[in-house]
Order: C-alpha cells, then structure tokens, then sequence
C-alpha cells in the first residue's frame, strides 16, 4: 500500500522543488533590480499549493492572494510567462500590466491573484456560482491566508457559499503573520478558524500544511465530496513563510518572530518530509532528486533568461487596455 | 427604431429591460436585496423570479461587497450578472470589489477577461432621506478607469441603455434617480438599444448650452421652456446620459456654437461631474466661449432630513433660469413669485407619499 502512492509522493516533490527553486532565484537575482515590483514569495510554504493542486482538475477554477506564486505554478501556469510579468515584459502573463501580484493563466483555470486581502475570496465563490448556474462540475479553489480571514469579505464569501450550496473549496494557509503582526494581536488566543468557518456552514479540516502526503489526502476527500453534493468546504493548514512579508531577504532581524520559532518551523518544512518519507519506502531519492532538480534548475533558468530577454512592452500600451 | 412602443414609465422600462435581456441570453442573471421581495425594488423587478426562476433571478445575504465580488467572478466564467442596490449610499460597502477588481481586471491582466457585470444603484433627493440615504455620488464612479457610468433620465434611454450595459464586455454603473421611476416616454418594444458613451440634445437652442444628466435634465428642460417662453432665450439642452465616457464632442460641438456653458449636476458641487465639464470646456473652447461658464449643483454640505431645512436646498427650475439670466447680463425674475420651488419641495409629485 505505501508503494502505491510513490509516483503521487515524488510528483509532489518536484511540484515543491519547483516553486521553491523559482520563489528562491526570484530572491537570489532580486536585488539586481531587473524585477521592479512588490515581490512576496513563498519559501517554506510549497507543500499546500503542491498537494492542492495535484487534486484540481485542469478545468477548476483557482484564484489566490498577493502571495501567489506557488498556487499559480502548481496549478500549471506558464512560468515562462510569470517571470516575464515579474519582468515588466510584454511577454508576461498580464502584459507587464499586473506585475508579481497579478499572475493569470485562464488556459489552465488560474483566474488571477489580488494585492488586496481578501479581495479575490468573492471572486471565487462567484467562479463556483457560474459553475453551478452552468451545470458543470468545476470546483472553484480560493488560496487566502490568516489575514484575510479578519475581512469582511472572507465571511461575506463564506456565507454565500454556504447558504447557496457552491462548490468552493476555502483554503487557508495560516502562517501566523500579517506582514508582521502576530496572530495574537489579530485573533482571540484558542479561536480556531475552521471552528469559526464550521459554525457559519462549511464542512471543514485542519491539517499540517508542512505534510504534502496528507494535505494532499484531506484534499482530495474534500474536492470529491465537493464534487458529489456541490457544497463548500474549508481546509486550514499550518504554514510557515520563511523570507520577509515583501521582498526576497531573511528578516528575523527586525525581532517580530524570534530564531527559536524560525528554527522550529524549518526543520519541519516540507521538501524534507517528503524526502524523508521517500527514503523510508524505499525509494533511491537521492539519485532522482539530483536528476530532477537538474531537469528543474535547467527550465528554470531558461525561464528566466526568456524572462530577461523578452522585449518591454511599447510605452503607449499603458493607455491602452481600459475597456473590452 | 420602427417598432412603436408605448407610453411606459422608467421603472418598467427597466423591467422590460431586464426582462429583454434575460430572454436574449440565458448568461443574464439578477440579483439583489429584495429582487424578489413583494415590492420588487421599485417594480423593477417585477414579474422576473416567475419567468425566469430562482436560480437567475435571486434575493442576497446583506453583503454588498461580496456579492460584487461574486458578480465579477461569475462574469469571468461567462455569467452577465445584473445587481441592484435600492440605495447607492449601501453600495460603498462594495468599493474594493468594484474599484480594485472589477474596474482593474481587463487592464490589469493583460486583456485577458472582460467583467461583463452591470451594478444598478438608484439614488435620489428629498422624503427626508438625509445624509446617508440621498447621496449623489456617481462623481466618484466616473473617475475610475475601466468604469463605464450611465445615468439616464428618460424611459426610453433607461430601457436601452440598460439592455446595452448588460451586454457590454465593461462593467457598467447604472444610475437611476429615485424621482424619475414614475416619468413617463413612449418606449420601443423588444430589443431596444442606445449606445453607452452618447450624450442627447433634448432641446435644441443659440444662446447658450445647458449640459446635465438624470433629473436635473428634467429641471434643465423646465427652465429652458420657460426661458424660451417669458426671456426670449434660447437654451440648448443635452442630457450626457452617459458620465464616463463622456461624449466630449457633442458638448464641445454645442459649446462652440453657443459660446455659453452652464452645467448641472446633482451632486456635491466640488468634484463634480459638472465641475469637470466646465473644466474641460475652458481648457479646449476658451476662445469660443462669451462668458465664463457656470455649474449649478448641490451645496458641499450633507442633505440633511427635515422639510424645513431642505427648502430652497435642491437646484431647480428657478435657480437654473437665474444663473442662465446672470450669465446673458440679463434682469432675474423673482424666483419665489415667477418660477417658485414645487410644494411640497420634497417629492417628485404630490402623489408621491413614501415611504422612500
């Protein structure tokens, strides 16, 4: 039975290794000053947008936050065409229009990420309401953090779903921090956002964000009974972002979280645990992760020198665009 | 249009509007705090739950800034949502959604989807509706790219503008004034449009252009007929029917004819519709214009409630002659004996008996 879910165990692993590889030369190349936007990156939280994804059908509906990278790769969008809008290039997935925090591939059902918190939540329960109107059954995947669920559209959105019986799937990565407010200075000690979520009509589940195997087996009950009887569920994970809230550095220097926490969090992170659940089945990981993570390093760079040589678009595309 | 239509107000006018295009594409969906309550929001939305059933046509959960959020996502996935607030003022609730994504998303994304939604807000003056239930706010809407803002006074044009918003690929701010529900034209039947974007000259005139939009065009074409009958003046009347895009030609075109400019507004004066038109003329026709252009508009102060304090507070006929007399070096009528504010000032008519 262990060996069964190998395959599904080592896809996760390169779909994690590829965000991570990405999200990290994003920061290794930052600060030569090519990529001119708010860039947030996903370091360290790789297992949740992995697993989820690997559960979605390509037709399903995904929308995500500021922190988007991850959830656009793993849900199969061009990464070509990511790095070329983090760029500016005309060559990016918005035209150099929408930058690091407005990633879109409507080719694969990624329908956009928000700036604003909390501000794509609607959005998607809107996706699975023309799913249903429509008949289909496309799922429609809402990526937000803890933040959000301090907004007035988060419960707005929740309610909805729940009272018109839509297929959402709520995913909340909780991270503890907004920008660099704790969640003890945002939420009541002991409330549980998933209790909150239950009590307002969704059918909900907590996992550990960090185990990709297990998101990945929550999730996927969760979107078959979406699919089944069309009705909303939300899925909390614990997770943990590594780098800054906004840029590509390491800031515990600045003393909002301590090294302790820092430390504890990493050693759990998700990359190993796989690799470690790997080695225990048996699996020759470190000969395929080598070969894999050449495959991946090779894309990658050539992503980034598409990336970089891609022309700018022309200065008069700014004033074009505002309606259909 | 060769087909006659009938004599209907602006309220089933929208109906039919809505009515027209649901039937046209089964994509159409509306939706509303009280779409199917037993008033039907004005009439508005009368007959539409029975015809085309729950699933289309759907009372909400008090949530303005979601269920916007919702409407821009089901436009996304080819749904033409319809959402309608009985009050503008709610609708504030909804300015991340409609600000940050629905008016953004096309240009944001590359051009990659249009948000085909349609946000219908009526707003109004007087019944004592006071600071947070009378705002004319569409100033605020009409300066936000990727917004178009209709604001139609008539039955005709509120019916074919409003089957022409539903089915434009932008999302489309409908403005209805609470007082024009009830005015009465003769309508088209069936699929009647009128193009977003094109402003109406309601009566023509030499001596000086009156641009407005929703019922203070009703107020414009008072005074303009009064004018013309006891001043011997003769004034231009273009309803702008569409505040963003504005048609800049059309009031330029009368502009330069006339050489005179006052505009009308029934909003806050300071940045104001008006405001921007007079702005704009003076910058591209300063040469053409005889003298400086005027705006009328309401006081930069909240309505308040009481019909005590709201005399004499609302432009209307009597003011907007004065100004155009003023503007003409001409001697002002007394406005309380020649041209007076309706009694009761506060209501569209004395049928009008609430409660809001």
């Amino acid at each position: 039975m262990i060996h069964l879910d190998v395959g599904l165990r080592l896809r996760l692993f390169r779909t994690m290794h590829r965000i991570r590889l990405v999200d990290e030369e994003i920061a290794s190349r930052y600060a030569q000053g090519k990529m001119r936007c708010p860039t947030h990156l996903s370091t360290g939280q790789e297992g949740v947008p992995a697993a989820i994804a690997e559960c979605l059908r390509r037709d399903d509906f995904a929308v995500s936050t500021h922190r988007g990278h991850a959830h656009y790769l793993a849900k199969g969008g061009n990464l070509r065409a990511m790095l070329a809008e983090i760029y500016g290039k005309v060559s990016g997935c918005a035209r150099g229009k929408g930058g690091s925090m407005h990633l879109v591939d409507t080719s694969v059902g990624f329908m956009g990420t928000s700036a604003i918190v909390g501000n794509s939540i609607p959005i998607g329960v809107g996706l699975a309401l023309a799913a249903d109107l429509k008949g289909t059954d496309q799922v429609s995947c809402v990526f937000f953090g803890d933040g959000a669920t301090e907004e007035g559209a988060y419960y707005e959105s929740v309610n909805f779903a729940a009272v018109r019986k839509l297929p959402v799937l709520f995913v909340c990565e909780n991270n503890l921090y907004s920008v660099y407010s704790p969640l003890s200075v945002r939420q009541p000690l002991g409330r549980s956002i998933a209790k909150v979520a239950e009590s307002l009509g969704l059918r909900t589940h907590v996992g550990d964000g960090n185990d990709a195997l297990g998101v990945y087996k929550s999730t996927a009950a969760a979107v078959e009974a979406i699919r089944s009887d069309s009705r909303p569920w939300l899925l909390e994970f614990s997770v943990y972002r590594w780098r800054e809230h906004c840029g590509p550095n390491l800031d515990n220097d600045l003393g909002y979280r301590t090294e302790t926490e820092f430390a504890h969090w990493k050693a759990l992170e998700p990359i190993s645990q796989m690799r470690d659940s790997l080695k225990a089945s048996g699996v020759a990981v470190d000969d395929i992760e080598r070969q894999m993570l050449a495959e991946l390093r090779a894309e990658v760079d050539e992503a980034f020198h598409f990336a970089e040589s891609s022309p700018f678009p022309n200065r008069e595309e700014a004033y074009s665009g505002e309606y259909a | 249009m060769t087909v006659r239509g009938e004599e209907i107000s602006v309220a089933a006018a929208i109906n039919e509007a809505l009515s027209e295009a649901m039937s046209q594409d089964a994509g159409v969906i509306c939706y509303g705090l009280g779409a199917t309550d037993p008033k039907r929001i004005f009439g508005t939305t009368a007959g539409l739950v029975e015809r085309f059933g729950r699933e289309r046509v759907f009372d909400m959960p008090t949530s303005e800034n979601a269920m916007t959020g919702v409407a821009i996502g089901a436009s996304l996935a080819g749904i033409r949502p319809v959402m309608t607030h009985q009050r503008l003022d709610f609708f504030l609730l909804a300015l991340d959604q409609l600000v940050n994504a629905g008016a953004k998303w096309h240009y944001m994304f590359g051009g990659q989807r249009s948000v085909p939604i349609t946000i219908r807000l009526v707003l109004g003056r007087g019944w004592g509706q006071g600071p947070t239930h009378s705002q004319n706010l569409h100033a605020w809407f009409a300066h936000i790219p990727g917004l178009k803002v209709v604001m139609p006074t008539t039955a005709d044009d509120a019916k074919g503008l409003l089957i022409e918003s539903i089915f434009d690929p932008n999302p489309v701010v409908f403005i209805e004034h609470r007082w024009l529900h009830s005015s009465i034209a003769k309508v088209p039947r069936g699929n009647y449009r009128v193009p977003i974007g094109k402003a109406r000259v309601m009566r023509r005139g030499h001596d000086l252009t009156i641009a407005s939009m929703s019922y203070m065009t009703v107020e414009a074409i008072h005074a303009a007929e009064y004018l013309a009958q006891r001043c011997q003046v003769s004034a231009e009347v273009i309803d702008l029917r569409t505040i963003r895009p504005l048609d800049w030609p059309l009031v330029m075109e009368s502009v330069h004819r006339t050489g005179r400019l006052l505009t009308l507004d029934s909003g806050f004066t300071t940045g104001s519709v008006a405001g921007e038109v007079v702005a704009r003329v003076s910058m591209e026709l300063f040469d053409s214009l005889n003298c400086a252009p005027r705006r009328l508009a309401m006081p930069d102060i909240p309505e308040p409630t009481s019909p005590a304090l709201t005399r004499g507070f609302y432009v209307h006929a009597g003011k907007i002659v004065n100004e155009v007399l003023k503007m003409l070096n001409k001697p002002l009528i007394d406005i309380d004996r020649d041209l007076p504010e309706a009694t009761p000032h506060d209501v569209p008519g004395t049928w009008f008996k609430g409660p809001f």
